[in-house]
């Protein structure tokens, strides 16, 4: 039973992501409705719901190929934006009066779709069930999880059975809010994926090796002071470039901690520890990690889409500089 | 082509993200011109681009949850949170921020998966700060007060979610340390690196706290001002 859950995990994914791809692609039938932009708009979410929906059959089928249309793909996208031809349409304003009466009447019951949708998420990454299974010939037990896409995918299906018994909601305008919350993220909503993309490429073009052999070229290697500062900076610098502190650590941690400041008696696992979060405190400045600085504004609705990253500027400088002051008396 | 050519990707991203040219367009020309002078084909690079923007989709699921979100915002989920809060006297921004930073630290720390800006700060934490503006001050918030309020309840969430995980011995983030740590010859255990991210969480809360009362109080000064 478990075993054949596992070996079905891959079709549940793709199951969960032709969802989202139908989210998208509504909301690109509802830009037809447009003022502005309205064919755009619809190629614009029609063509990323496509992607959802078919990208990993068409890379399974046609390997390079099919991989390098969905890369021209992009490009379509891309320009789209980039002419501003992908534009939030106009929609109805609910009367507050309307939501006021609803919360009236429902009171706390509203609350329990959100609930279910954060503790069925959470519940279900929580799960690990051990399972025995053959593999090369072998019987091997292995551990079931349920992965990430299918965890959040399950939970928002429940929320929402539990939100349409609760409120007994209005389908059309259910579908019209959703479309609206679509189009307000907007092209914001694709660039965590583009920027790991980006990254992959970046790996494979060997940029980390090139930043991390320029810096370690041009520091003395005697100063346990000036070893910790540049790796410091080195991680949150190339953090703030790569968009994901993870990315940065190996290169930076191979190129400049290891030689720079471990060799020079540091205590590798404090010093390990302390280069991953003085790379998120990159994380907190950048918006190539767009996951988590300039999608989240666009969710939240701020005017400026740099809001979040002025908001952590000042709490990230100070733990910059708490990061050396620790490295420095911890692991020395 | 000399090595550092590779580096023309971060200087596009640099330049773009200064003078504000269409994000999606300045991180694929960037793509494409490290690719380019890294000796790759078109086709190569847009084949890599390709196939890890399939293989990256799960940064994108939060769509199939907006349905969700539709729902309970359209039925007064804003209006509640805030008829909730308003019960509470004590309530105020800085101190429904630092709780959930504090929550979401701990959850990180013992690998619970609470959170999320979809899922949590949105439909939740952001309603209620807002909500304990208002009923603390007793008047609307200005633009600007919003505008912050929002930028901190995005904020709340990375702090406890950054700080907090590598807390948790078998994150993610530390079997990338040890790992990369082993592969060089040091020889480190999971616990150890889990325990050295402890300091950097707790000062990370102390700082934090101290931003969000100082928000409070400048929320206050407008009061007595006004």
């Amino acid at each position: 039973m478990i075993a054949k859950l596992a070996q079905m995990m891959p079709q549940i994914n793709e199951f969960f992501f032709t969802l989202s791809g139908l989210v998208s692609i509504s909301a690109g039938i509802r830009g037809l409705r447009n003022k502005k932009a309205p064919i755009g708009t619809f190629v614009f979410w029609t063509i990323l719901g496509l992607m959802f929906i078919f990208g990993n059959t068409i890379i399974v089928s046609f390997k390079d190929t099919g991989a390098a249309v969905i890369g021209g793909g992009l490009f379509v996208l891309a320009a789209l934006t980039l002419t501003k031809q992908v534009q939030a349409g106009e929609f109805e304003v609910q009367p507050l009066s309307e939501r006021e009466a609803s919360a009236k009447k429902l009171k706390n019951m509203i609350f329990w779709p959100a609930i279910t949708l954060a503790v069925v998420a959470m519940g279900l990454a929580q799960i690990k069930l051990p399972y025995t299974a053959m593999v090369a010939g072998v019987s091997k037990t292995l551990t079931f999880t349920f992965s990430g896409a299918a965890a959040i995918g399950i939970a928002s299906l429940v929320a929402l059975l539990v939100g349409v018994l609760i409120t007994k909601p209005n389908g059309k305008k259910i579908v019209d809010d959703s479309n609206r919350l679509v189009m307000l993220v907007g092209s914001a909503a694709l660039l965590p994926q583009l920027l790991g993309a980006l990254g992959s490429l970046f790996t494979s073009a060997g940029v980390g090796t090139v930043v991390s052999k320029m810096i370690s070229s041009v520091i003395p290697s005697n100063s346990i002071l000036i070893g910790v500062i540049i790796y410091v900076l080195g991680m949150v610098i190339f953090t703030m470039i790569m968009g994901n502190a993870f990315a940065a650590f190996s290169v930076i941690t191979l190129g400049i901690g290891i030689p720079f400041v471990i060799a020079q008696g540091g205590n590798p696992a404090i010093v390990g520890a302390l280069g991953m979060t003085a790379g998120f405190c990159g994380t907190l400045l950048t918006p190539m990690a767009a996951n988590f600085n300039i999608v989240p504004g666009a969710v939240l609705e701020t005017r400026n889409k740099y809001t979040i990253i002025k908001a952590q500027a000042p709490v990230a400088l100070i733990l910059i500089v708490a990061h050396i002051v620790l490295m420095l008396v911890l692991a020395f | 082509m000399p090595d550092w050519f590779t580096l023309i990707g971060v200087l596009i991203i640099i330049l773009g993200f200064a003078f504000k040219v269409d994000v999606l367009a300045v991180v694929l020309v960037a793509g494409l011109a490290t690719g380019l002078a890294a000796g790759m084909s078109v086709t190569a690079i847009l084949a890599i681009l390709g196939k890890a923007f399939v293989a990256n989709r799960l940064m994108t699921i939060f769509l199939i949850s907006f349905p969700v979100i539709a729902v309970i915002e359209r039925y007064g989920l804003k209006e509640q949170s805030a008829n909730l809060i308003s019960k509470i006297k004590q309530a105020s921004v800085g101190k429904v921020l630092a709780l959930y930073t504090l929550i979401r630290w701990l959850a990180a720390a013992f690998s619970v998966r609470l959170g999320g800006h979809v899922q949590f700060v949105r439909p939740l934490i952001l309603p209620m700060a807002q909500a304990a503006g208002v009923t603390k001050f007793e008047r609307p918030l200005s633009d600007a007060e919003d505008e912050a309020i929002k930028g901190l309840s995005a904020a709340s969430e990375n702090y406890g979610n950054f700080y907090g995980q590598n807390i948790f011995p078998a994150a993610s983030g530390v079997i990338l340390i040890q790992g990369a740590l082993v592969t060089a010859g040091y020889q480190v255990s999971l616990a150890d690196i889990a325990t050295a991210s402890i300091p950097i969480g707790v000062i990370m809360l102390v700082v934090v706290f101290i931003q969000f009362t100082l928000f409070d109080r400048k929320m206050k000064s407008k009061v007595t001002k006004a």
